[in-house]
């Protein structure tokens, strides 16, 4: 089987890497060879954060290259655009409906583009959630990255009791309840 | 596992019993997962050059002993390494060494294989976690065999990336004798002569060996029948490579004729001859300096290299199908959008600090942590950041120079760790030289930047026991410094009065800001700051400090808080004229 490449890119302290570490955990339970890239230190600093994840028969390289991710799971809408060119043609974006404003925008040395998931769905297929919304539905918006994991797993092949044991063992002991239920509420939308 | 929790994996598996490192993006896991381990003594040092001599002193005892630093922590640590080359190892002694090509959290883009080399310490570089695991292993091993250290070099990607890894036993080797013997313990001038000799030798021997069977786990040649078209012909390609751009080299040539070397310095001259012979085209994959390449040429053997790949950066395999089969990849143009740097978070107390600066017009001699972040607008307080420590020698050398007016709108700036790491040196270095300068100790209780380490003077160690806390005030008294204050960062009235009063004397000060990173486990955000729309009056002052949870609202004209990002630290309220920002205390 071909390598499956998949980024998640967000602004530093959304909790990529929790998100990474979930669909690392699936993968290999799956029985595939998967690498996972992170990063750490001075980018996790409210700055653009990108974490890949790939997984097949075979894996070499742990990061994925500019015209070959086949999900982009972006954490914010201008995250979404930054890293829109790393997709394959027929990629798929699955984009958190939020804007965080980057330092160079606060301070008025830049424009936040404006209509990006309309002019991101003119080349790409690409879902949007307001995960934010809904993790307040759910009274923790902390666990809104775990709702667009819930998501992403609608358009995956793995099974739905598997995604939970993942998550179980991979968050935070006090946190899983929670992160189920994020996660319920995320696969019901996708 | 990450590739640093391997190493740690591996190290405890080679039987390792004293690990000592300072904390340094990309090499910190290791040292955080090594001390989970039963069996190991695992510590924070004050900086790379103490942690290198602890590993040193646990081997001449006789025990296996490691050190951890990111590649900036060797220039540090390169004092005890060129010489504990000469000494060797009496048990395993092993040197990890974090690179950063791509500088994702660095200084510079050094190459550790240059160090190496002039050191005469052998270097091992894997390219996953699983070799990772293995390779640390096998340098314990190499360590005592040829009687030296020897560096395991990762790189960023290597090092966080994860992948999967077989787990071994754990074999504690018996801790040898320990023998007093001055001739190789001992680096007289007399002594030293003869162990440089054997140092020679070593080297030879390990190049030599390097090619021969018993090397084969880690140089490993794979030979095909395989042709590519390259500029129009037909040819045997052939690739030498290590660590990370192995990978991109499988990713694109996995048929190829591939020389993958674990043990990149010394080279196996004799291998890397025979490979050669048998390829028509030769290239060799390298991040940052071309180590192989000229090496291999300075033998007589044509190659591609550098003449065709960057010094700079990291590779890919995108790049390897550009520069070797100029394959058009048909990429897309990265859509035009704002960047998103990295910046201080909210409710940082150096944001707090650098407020005041701003305020007064203050230059900032900046050091390496999470408060080289003060650089960028629209605090732009920190001019100048060179090296660990390097803020407080910085302003001493400005006064000496420009005289002691000069420095009246300066500081140094420098954290708390960094102030430990070696910043203390720069400061006796201020005392004794009559300087009058002014030293603000960014004091957040953690080293932040590398994600939340303990230092002498936090009252923790490494394994998680309470200690004694270096004390920074009686640390800076006993120096014999007169003007030592302490004040609560976020306390910026107290903080701008005592700056202005230490900056103005002809006396050397230090100023210790002193609040918890927002980001600590043990920080207790104090509420949530609100605006009252009907007493702000649109001054935008709440916004000079750059705070990311506040933001003027575009239609209104108001200022208004992201609840979800706010920590309450109340900087903003401090700095609206009317009262008009007001805490929600948490309950």
């Amino acid at each position: 089987m071909a390598v499956t490449n998949i980024m998640i890119v967000g602004v530093g302290g959304q909790g990529t890497l929790l998100t990474s570490r979930i669909l690392g955990g699936i993968t290999t339970k799956a029985g595939y060879e998967v690498k996972l890239s992170e990063v750490h230190g001075m980018a996790q600093r409210g700055g653009s954060v990108v974490t890949f994840v790939r997984y097949g028969e075979n894996v070499a390289e742990p990061i994925v290259e500019e015209g070959c991710a086949d999900v982009l799971i972006a954490f914010e809408r201008l995250e979404a655009m930054r890293y829109a060119h790393f997709l394959k043609k027929d990629g798929v974006i699955i984009v958190n409906d939020q804007r965080i404003d980057p330092i160079t925008v606060l301070t008025g040395m830049a424009e936040y583009p404006e209509n990006i998931i309309e002019n991101l769905s003119k080349d790409h297929k690409v879902i949007a959630v307001d995960a934010m919304s809904e993790a307040k539905k759910l009274g923790n918006t902390r666990v809104f990255n775990t709702i667009i994991i819930g998501v992403a797993a609608k358009h995956m092949n793995f099974k739905y009791d598997e995604w939970i044991d993942v998550i179980r063992n991979t968050v935070p002991a006090k946190t899983v309840d929670i992160n189920i239920k994020a996660f319920e509420a995320g696969y019901a939308i996708g | 596992m990450l590739g640093n929790e391997a190493i740690a994996r591996g190290a405890y598996e080679a039987g390792v019993k004293v690990s000592s490192a300072y904390p340094g993006t990309p090499s910190t896991e290791m040292s955080e997962n090594l001390v989970k381990y039963e069996g190991v003594y695992a510590e924070w040092a004050p900086n790379e050059k103490v942690a290198a001599e602890v590993a040193m002193g646990a081997s001449i005892a006789g025990v296996r002993a490691m050190c951890a630093m990111k590649c900036v922590g060797l220039n540090v640590a390169s004092d005890p390494l060129y010489t504990a080359s000469y000494i060797g190892a009496k048990g395993g002694l092993v040197y990890l060494v974090a690179d950063d090509p791509g500088l994702y959290s660095s200084q510079n883009e050094q190459d550790t294989r240059r160090i190496a080399i002039s050191a005469h310490v052998p270097v091992l570089e894997p390219s996953d976690s699983e070799e990772a695991r293995v390779m640390t292993k096998r340098a314990f091993e190499i360590s005592e065999e040829y009687d030296t250290p020897v560096i395991l070099r990762t790189t960023t990607r290597v090092a966080h990336s994860q992948g999967l890894v077989h787990l071994e036993e754990r074999v504690v080797p018996e801790d040898k004798e320990y023998e007093r013997n001055p001739g190789k313990n001992v680096m007289v001038p007399a002594n030293a002569k003869m162990r440089h000799k054997f140092v020679i030798e070593r080297d030879k021997k390990l190049a030599e060996d390097g090619s021969t069977a018993k090397f084969a786990d880690l140089n490993k040649a794979i030979y095909s029948d395989e042709k590519i078209n390259l500029d129009g012909e037909d040819l045997k390609v052939g690739f030498i490579t290590s660590g990370i751009p192995y990978q991109y080299v499988m990713e694109v040539f996995p048929n190829a004729n591939i020389l993958k070397l674990g043990m990149v310095s010394p080279l196996p001259k004799k291998l890397i001859e025979e490979f050669a012979s048998k390829v028509d085209r030769l290239y060799i994959i390298e991040e940052l300096e071309p180590v192989i390449e000229e090496q291999v040429r300075s033998w007589g053997i044509p190659c591609f290299g550098k003449d065709i790949f960057p010094l700079d950066g990291e590779y890919s395999a995108n790049m390897l199908r550009e520069k070797i089969l100029k394959a058009d990849l048909e990429l897309s143009a990265p859509n035009n959008v704002p960047v998103r740097p990295p910046i201080l978070c909210p409710g940082c107390p150096h944001r707090a600090t650098y407020s005041v600066l701003k305020k007064l017009h203050i230059h900032a001699s900046g050091d390496i942590g999470c408060y080289t972040l003060g650089v960028a607008a629209p605090l732009s307080v920190v001019d100048t950041t060179l090296c660990m420590g390097g803020s407080i020698s910085m302003l001493h050398g400005m006064e000496k120079g420009k005289g002691k007016e000069w420095v009246k709108n300066w500081v140094a700036v420098i954290g708390d760790s960094t102030f430990l790491h070696t910043g203390v040196n720069s400061l006796m270095n201020m005392s004794y030289n009559q300087a009058t300068g002014t030293v603000i100790i960014l004091d957040n209780s953690t080293t932040g930047m590398t994600g939340h380490q303990d230092h002498p003077a936090t009252g923790k160690m490494l394994n998680g026991e309470t200690t004694l806390a270096i004390d920074l005030v009686k640390l800076c008294e006993g120096m014999g410094i007169k003007n030592v204050k302490v004040v609560d960062a976020f306390d910026i009235k107290k903080l701008e009065e005592t700056i202005k009063e230490e900056v103005a004397k002809d006396e050397l000060s230090v100023i210790i800001s002193q609040s918890p990173c927002a980001l600590l486990k043990s920080y207790k955000a104090k509420g949530k700051c609100y605006v009252d729309p009907e007493k702000c009056k649109k001054c935008g002052k709440c916004l000079i400090p750059g705070c990311p949870a506040i933001k003027k609202d575009k239609e209104t004209g108001f200022s208004i808080i992201d609840e979800t990002m706010c920590n309450g630290c109340g900087l903003c309220q401090q700095n609206c004229p009317f009262g008009a920002i007001s805490l929600k205390a948490n309950e």
